[in-house]
């Protein structure tokens, strides 16, 4: 694992957790949609936190399929999933919501499960390509060791 | 038969969202190191080798299903049940999927990692 690939965790963490909730605070100024009015939601989009949400979200899927190009998707999920633990940090220093005993609890588990699946290595099994001119295995190989 | 209801649309969810990761983590095995091709190809040929897997396209139909089944449950049942359900559940659905379908190792310590941040999860919700 290098620096960079560390940085792309990151990204899919840090993307995924900012923009659901952008996408969260800009649909409740939405307001709530329904079949009657489903056409409410091509205007969504206008509005600046849902935009900026779906901007925050597409980073996340090119994070995201660039970590699973490389790491297991056994390592992938558990590694970003501190993005709960943010949130949670987030309202309680942000928006001053209160934290029970069960949520540290919970973040405690998160960051445990974090700290484990990292502990180990990135990529498990070698895949085969279908094009082996397109990457080098070895590398591959020597830097999932680390 | 509400009950029925809802835990049917989270189990909808979890398959949707497992089998779109499972099938999205396929394509990119196949397509490789990304960082990689992108240096020595360029962005558009990283883009083109995406596109053309039949098993990204499916898994990208696969995450749409997901959302849409989830607006659908969150319309008839609580954000929070199905929130915190669906994603915990996902974490331990997706472990046993990589294993069997993506044959990754699955040690003892990633079964822990995906353990304990499925009960963290489920915890932040109570």
């Amino acid at each position: 694992m290098t620096f960079r690939k560390y940085l792309v965790l990151a990204g899919v963490t840090l993307f995924a957790a900012v923009g659901d909730s952008l996408l969260s605070h800009g649909m409740k100024q939405v307001g709530s949609v329904s079949l009657e009015n489903w056409h409410s939601l091509l205007f969504a989009i206008l509005n600046p936190s849902v935009a900026l949400g779906i901007v925050l979200l597409l980073g996340f899927f090119v994070c995201y399929t660039t970590a699973l190009s490389w790491a297991d998707l056994t390592y992938v999920l558990p590694a970003t999933s501190l993005g709960y633990v943010f949130l949670a940090l987030f309202a309680k220093f942000f928006l001053h919501e209160h934290i029970s005993a069960t949520r540290w609890i919970g973040i405690l588990l998160i960051s445990a499960g974090v700290g484990f699946v990292t502990q180990g290595p990135a990529l498990t099994h070698p895949h085969d390509t279908e094009d082996a001119n397109e990457r080098i295995p070895e590398s591959v190989g020597a830097r999932s060791e680390r | 038969m509400k009950q029925l209801y809802t835990w049917g649309a989270i189990m909808a969810v979890v398959l949707a969202s497992t089998t779109g990761d499972v099938l999205l983590a396929r394509a990119m095995k196949q397509v490789g190191d990304v960082g990689e091709l992108r240096r020595r190809a360029g962005v558009l040929a990283v883009a083109a080798s995406m596109l053309r897997r039949p098993s990204f396209l499916l898994g990208v139909l696969a995450m749409a299903g997901a959302f849409y089944s989830l607006l659908f449950a969150l319309s008839w049942a609580d954000v929070s049940l199905v929130g915190p359900a669906s994603a915990s559940l996902t974490f331990v659905a997706n472990a046993v999927a990589a294993k069997i379908f993506l044959h990754e190792r699955v040690d003892k310590r990633r079964w822990t990692a995906a353990l304990f941040v499925a009960a963290g999860v489920a915890l932040l919700a109570v």
